[in-house]
């Protein structure tokens, strides 16, 4: 029992980053039909920034703040210069461009970083929190606070915002949103800003956990793209339980079968899924007009 | 017994009775059209004629044999064929190469075959290569047969569409508007080519909304109004029916 | 015979380059592995280019190949032929018994599904050491012989799998206009129409999987017995995407672009080492700058340009 708690919080800390690659990935998805493969990029390139802006003498919250900041602008210059670019492309085409674009950014982040493994300290101080016979760490908490906190905004930003009511606008019918009088262009351009920047504090707040190096975004993006077709892709409240479920399930599935399995649980649960269900939880299924 | 009968057909999508209490029998070589206001349910019948959607209760007979749960390709398999609203031509081919695909069910080579290319592969692409090009002259198309389909105008596509089902040698024929979008004289010849499409033997079901065009060549028409049949006659007999003039002219 | 004429043109110089140049190494020892990579590549286009499903898995089948040959003949001491037969056997079981539920699914949620089996391939290959011999493979696999031919040099291997690449383009091409093939393309143009002309979709889609997946497995049984050597590494997600890359970034549907494709997406690597950590951000923006700029595909775009060059002087005179 003492067990299952244990999982559960390390599960839900760790599904609480994949809820904010999903997001991001999900923003992507719905602007542009993109599925964004170099979102585990952002989460990297967020952290790695981070670190050594703070080797360089600056303070935490100042680094991680223009960490973000840089991560956005890569996220800008990925829309302008390859996804705007390539116009009418196919599923494909942009996959295989955002692959191209996320390798690229993993070599960039080679030659500027080398391939050390950094760390960050955790935001407070790391004394754990005993729940009977489970420890919490204080960045747990941070992490779910964090992530909680991020989706909210979000939410409130897509909910009740004049530019975020635009992008969804722009993400149901950009012919129409035109239109009517929105810059289409610039909506993409910030919902790559906004997914870039949602990967970097994901980045921001797992490191301190888990540690960063140049090629670490890789799974984590991938594991975001899970949780986001688990949510039903596109669903943006939907891809964050998908993270949050798939991160329970693959730490207390690691727990209670092995270890080494861990990344396998989760691609196992979600091809299960998509077998019983293509739609993910949340998605609605779609039928063919003829 | 009629070639296609159809018996107390429903489809609803949620609380939208898109066909309902719908019964009628399509005999052997005739043109038999349908028609009504936009939304009447046509599209989607024909849809589930082929059982691309599933009909919510009642039964589709071809030559007396019932179809209403068979997927499509084995529908196709019994002999009905049909044409596209919004094309469904493959546009990664040539016209050719379209029409070829509509003898899939005259031939037989499968996979391996295939990829050894066997002497017995090589004769029948001989044959299916000429039946095709039967199809296309039929519908006039001969001169496109190599170019690429993504090449070829709206008009152009929408006979091919044709030629490809008929390439099948199907007994029905379903043609969800075939005359929308086409200019006058596109239209004119499009009439001569269902007419000789019938004469050839094949019975033809049309969903049309272009009336001189369905009264010039139907033997029976069908009129739909928000998914209930509302008449059924003669060209003469529909174009006289009360119900059907308010139902056009929307009272 | 202008069907093949490009075919024979390219057997002949795949014949041929050894002959000219025995002792080179890009002709005898990276040559071995673009013939690997380009039979991949032509399978996989079987799958991707011509039915138009899409598959970030499949150097799991190449991998299922490699590791079935290297722990039979090994660990069994199975007959290395034997061993082959037995891995195609197994993977033709389970590219079939997954094909249906996985083909069912259409863009994004295939790509998902695909990317997810050949994941869980790649982590059983590291994690079952027992069997797989974990993160080190498996090392020492028998010669392989035909007829008590040993084939134990890296010429002898040259035409071993240079003749297994090349009757894989054969059956690429023997597809491509045959009545299979344009159920395939079929398929990839619109489904509904497809089933409409009568075709079992569902089972196209199948047979295709298997037969790509097929492929693919005895290329890996090959190439562990030619490496003498299997690891996990090999088998990875990242190589799945080269392999995907190989086919898109030669032209998607075309058996010549799959093999323009494999060609420099084998040679890159290799230039590329003179720019050492360089290698990873160019390799990178090459693909990134040709997939903007043309999506078609190298080859298909260079084809298309060169037939229209030829219909325009024709127009001339």
């Amino acid at each position: 029992m003492d067990q299952l708690l244990q999982f559960i919080i390390s599960g839900l800390t760790v599904g609480s980053i994949y809820a904010l690659v999903a997001l991001g990935f999900s923003i992507i998805y719905n602007a542009s039909d993109v599925v964004n493969f170099a979102q585990g990029e952002f989460v990297m390139i967020g952290a790695m920034s981070a670190i050594f802006l703070m080797k360089a003498g600056l303070s935490y919250p100042l680094s991680a703040f223009l960490a973000i900041g840089i991560t956005a602008a890569v996220g800008l210059a990925l829309e302008k210069f390859a996804i705007e670019p390539a116009k009418n492309a196919t599923v494909v085409t942009t996959i295989i461009i955002t692959i191209g674009a996320s390798i690229f950014l993993r070599g960039a982040a080679l030659l500027i970083w080398g391939k050390e493994i950094y760390g960050l300290p955790p935001f407070t101080s790391n004394n754990p929190i005993q729940i009977g016979n489970a420890t919490i760490l204080p960045q747990n908490l941070w992490v779910m606070l964090g992530t909680a906190i991020t989706v909210l905004g979000v939410k409130y930003f897509f909910d009740h915002t004049r530019m975020g009511k635009a992008i969804l606008a722009c993400s149901y019918n950009k012919k129409a949103a035109y239109l009517v009088g929105i810059n289409v262009k610039r909506m993409l351009l910030i919902s790559y800003g906004l997914s870039a920047a949602l990967g970097a504090a994901a980045g921001l707040l797992v490191t301190p956990i888990t540690f960063m190096s140049y090629g670490a975004g890789v799974m984590l993006g991938l594991k975001g793209f899970c949780a986001a077709i688990l949510g039903g892709m596109g669903n943006s409240m939907g891809a964050v339980l998908g993270g949050l479920i798939l991160g329970l399930v693959e730490t207390v599935g690691a727990g209670f079968i092995s270890s080494g399995y861990k990344d396998a649980i989760a691609f196992f649960v979600i091809m299960l899924v998509l077998f019983i269900k293509p739609s993910g939880i949340l998605g609605k299924g779609e039928t063919e007009r003829v | 017994m009629a070639l296609l009968e159809v018996r107390e057909l429903e489809k609803h999508f949620g609380g939208l009775k898109a066909v309902s209490h719908l019964s009628f029998s399509v005999e052997e070589n005739m043109i038999f059209s349908i028609i009504g206001p936009n939304g009447a349910g046509k599209t989607t019948l024909f849809n589930l004629l082929t059982n691309i959607y599933s009909p919510t209760s009642g039964s589709i007979f071809f030559d007396s044999k019932e179809i209403t749960h068979l997927p499509p390709y084995r529908i196709a398999r019994l002999g009905i064929s049909r044409t596209f609203q919004n094309l469904q031509v493959f546009l990664n081919m040539n016209a050719l190469e379209n029409v070829m695909v509509g003898c899939h069910l005259r031939s037989k080579a499968g996979l391996i075959s295939s990829a050894l290319r066997l002497p017995s592969v090589i004769e029948e692409e001989k044959k299916v290569r000429q039946m095709a090009l039967e199809a296309l002259d039929f519908c006039g198309l001969a001169h496109v047969a190599h170019s690429p389909a993504s090449s070829l105008p709206y008009g152009i596509l929408k006979k091919l569409e044709i030629a490809r089902s008929l390439a099948a040698k199907p007994r029905l024929l379903l043609m969800d508007e075939p005359a929308a979008g086409l200019n006058d004289t596109e239209t004119a010849e499009l009439c001569q080519l269902i007419r000789q499409i019938r004469d050839s033997g094949i019975t033809v079901l049309l969903v049309e909304h272009n009336m001189s065009l369905v009264m010039e060549i139907s033997q029976q028409i069908l009129v739909l109004n928000y998914g209930q049949l509302l008449a059924q006659g003669t060209p003469e007999e529909v174009q006289k029916n009360q119900e059907v003039i308010a139902a056009y002219l929307g009272e | 015979m202008k069907r093949l004429s490009g075919f024979l043109l390219f057997s002949l110089l795949c014949l041929a380059l050894p002959i000219f140049f025995p002792d080179n190494y890009y002709v005898t020892v990276v040559g071995l592995t673009v013939f690997v990579n380009i039979t991949l590549a032509v399978s996989l286009n079987l799958l991707m280019g011509y039915a138009g499903q899409i598959s970030l898995g499949h150097a799991a089948f190449f991998g299922l190949g490699a590791y079935s040959s290297a722990i039979l003949t090994i660990k069994y001491g199975l007959n290395p032929w034997l061993a082959m037969l037995a891995g195609a056997i197994m993977v033709l079981v389970l590219s079939y018994v997954l094909s249906r539920p996985i083909l069912k699914l259409k863009g994004h949620y295939l790509a998902m599904a695909t990317l997810g089996l050949g994941i869980i391939v790649h982590i059983f290959f590291v994690q079952a050491d027992e069997l797989t011999g974990g993160p080190d493979g498996i090392s020492g696999l028998p010669e392989l012989s035909i007829f008590g031919f040993a084939i134990n040099s890296d010429i002898r291997w040259y035409f071993v799998l240079c003749s297994y690449m090349l009757i894989s383009v054969l059956f690429s091409l023997n597809l491509a206009d045959s009545r299979a093939g344009r159920a395939l393309s079929a398929v990839h143009g619109s489904e509904i129409a497809a089933q409409m002309m009568g075709i079992d979709t569902a089972k196209v889609k199948s047979h295709i999987f298997v037969f790509s997946a097929l492929m693919a497995c005895i290329a890996g049984s090959l190439f562990a017995h030619q490496q003498d050597f299997v690891s996990p590494e090999s088998f990875s997600f990242f190589f799945s995407i080269e392999l995907v890359t190989m086919v898109v970034l030669g032209g998607l549907g075309s058996t010549f672009g799959a093999i323009v494709g494999a060609f420099i997406l084998s040679i890159l690597p290799e230039l590329l080492i003179v720019f050492e950590d360089f290698e990873v951000l160019i390799f990178g923006a090459i693909l990134m700058i040709i997939m903007i700029f043309l999506p078609e595909g190298l080859f298909v775009a260079l084809k298309n340009k060169v037939s229209e060059t030829l219909a325009k002087s024709k127009e001339a005179v």
